[in-house]
């Protein structure tokens, strides 16, 4: 039983290797509750991790009310963010509460199927979950029918609707959805998709209650959540917090420099955030008002001395690569505002009409594709004129700023190379 | 009118059969205008129905909203 106010929860008796069921079951009660779940799951508010925030409850009870015998439950591990770290560690530290999670909202739905995701490209938590999986079905036969998929990593293979096509259909392509509520369907099956975060708060409220669950966070946000903290860090790190904890505190627990420039929340699709504001409490009640969401549950920390467009232009660059190519604005678009955000580091004469273009582009490219990919990146593009505003002026003087001829980099990127060995499937 | 962005492969034939509703972007494809048109106007809903028509990849659909009045 873990206390109401302790943290950690999910990440509660972590080390280095997984727990396996039967020390899982030692560290957390054994009793589940199956009657009122979902009612649990209502009361006690919890949204989701993966980066949309949305009530898990109303969604389980969307996919509970569709008539169907081949429900799924899917587990979303892609971790599709290079910045996001959360997702493995917690199948590094306990990948049954996970399943846990997963088994309750397969209940809850009536799915007799769970599909639990995984980038190949990450081998440890495969074998984890392999693991894990294989101990519980040893122990059981009854219950939802465990399968481990391993879609390729791209960043679009962790978006709900591709990572559904790739179930379906073998091809991590995100979907048109124009209605919503859209169901999400494996051949004729509704689809219930959970970040692994999610399944595994899920599954701590299926044993403790929606109270305990409130007893940490705020009235708007309860709960706790997972941060992946990375950038000017001694190392990356996550930390488990209570939500409503100052960002400040934050960045002091996971061992960032204590005054940076500013801060990436959310994601590569995030915003920038400035570091005149980090005594904002780490909320999306708190932090909405002041343009920023919690996201994926992602801090990338620029220091003094570096260069938020140079940063910037690097992110951009990778996440035009990442496109999925389906839609002209974001094929086209991404590339092209990544040229200008180029033209704008360096001392061209082109700088002025470079950044003219790029504010245009920006409006052009915004809401004209079927995901939200392209209106991260506008996102991340925006947040950074205004946030490096100074930095801008800078650069179309002409001057260099010091960091741009530095070889140090904050936001870890993936090579380039990569272009030619992943191939969509 | 809105345009399934997947589908559409940036042919333009929407915009040179109604060109009061959708402009083509830099790269060829099309910017709708969001705001609605009343359906009294009979010339924007034939070019309207001309262009869903004349679509090859069959992207563009016509959409109903309710009169704000």
């Amino acid at each position: 039983m873990i206390a109401p106010n302790a943290l950690p929860r999910v990440l509660h008796e972590a080390s280095g290797r997984p727990l396996t069921l039967a020390q899982h079951e030692e560290a957390f009660a054994t009793s589940t509750r199956s009657g009122g779940l979902l009612e649990e799951l209502d009361a006690s508010g919890l949204t989701g991790r993966g980066g949309a925030a949305f009530p898990t409850a109303r969604k389980a009870k969307l996919i509970r009310d569709q008539r169907s015998h081949n429900k799924f439950m899917v587990v979303n591990a892609m971790e599709g963010e290079p910045a996001s770290h959360k997702d493995r560690t917690l199948l590094t530290a306990n990948p049954h509460l996970v399943l846990d999670g997963a088994e309750f909202l397969a209940s809850i739905i009536g799915a007799k199927n769970i599909a639990v995701c995984v980038s190949r490209d990450n081998p440890a938590a495969v074998n984890h979950l392999k693991r894990a999986i294989h101990e519980r079905e040893r122990r059981s036969l009854r219950g939802p029918k465990l399968e481990l998929h391993t879609p390729p990593w791209r960043y679009v293979a962790g978006e709900e609707s591709a990572l559904v096509h790739w179930l379906d259909d073998n091809e991590s392509l995100p979907q048109y959805r124009p209605l919503r509520p859209h169901i999400l369907r494996i051949g004729h099956g509704p689809v219930l998709v959970d970040n692994a975060e999610t399944c595994a708060h899920v599954g701590l409220i299926g044993r403790y209650g929606a109270d305990w669950f409130r007893s940490l966070g705020t009235e708007a946000n309860p709960g706790s959540t997972l941060v992946s903290v990375s950038g000017a860090v001694e190392r990356p790190t996550v930390v488990e917090v209570a939500l409503g904890t100052p960002l400040r505190s934050i960045l002091q627990a996971a061992g960032a420099v204590t005054d940076p420039q500013a801060v990436l929340l959310g994601g590569y699709g995030g915003t920038w955030f400035d570091g005149a504001r980090i005594d904002a409490p780490y909320a999306n009640a708190t932090l909405q008002p002041l343009g920023a969401t919690i996201g994926a549950g992602i801090i990338v920390v620029l220091p003094r001395n570096a260069c938020g467009i140079v940063e910037t232009q690097r992110i951009a660059k990778w996440m035009a690569n990442e496109s999925a190519r389906q839609c002209g604005p974001c094929a086209f678009g991404l590339p092209a505002i990544t040229e200008d955000l180029w033209h704008l580091t360096q001392n061209s004469r082109d700088n002025q009409a470079a950044y003219q273009r790029l504010v245009e582009r920006c409006g052009v490219i915004e809401g004209r594709g079927a995901c939200r990919h392209p209106d991260g990146v506008v996102r991340l593009v925006r947040t950074a004129l205004e946030v490096f505003a100074s930095d801008v002026e800078n650069h179309l003087r002409g001057a260099h700023c010091a960091a741009s001829r530095s070889a140090q980099h904050y936001a870890s990127v993936p090579s380039l190379e990569r272009e030619e060995e992943l191939v969509w499937e | 009118m809105s345009v399934n962005p997947i589908l559409c492969d940036g042919f333009g034939h929407c915009g040179e059969l109604a060109p009061d509703l959708v402009h083509m972007d830099e790269w060829g494809y099309p910017i709708i205008t969001t705001v609605p048109v009343p359906l009294s106007n009979l010339a924007a809903l034939e070019s309207a129905r001309y262009a869903v028509r004349g679509c090859p990849r069959q992207a563009l659909r016509i959409d109903r909203v309710p009169d704000p009045a």
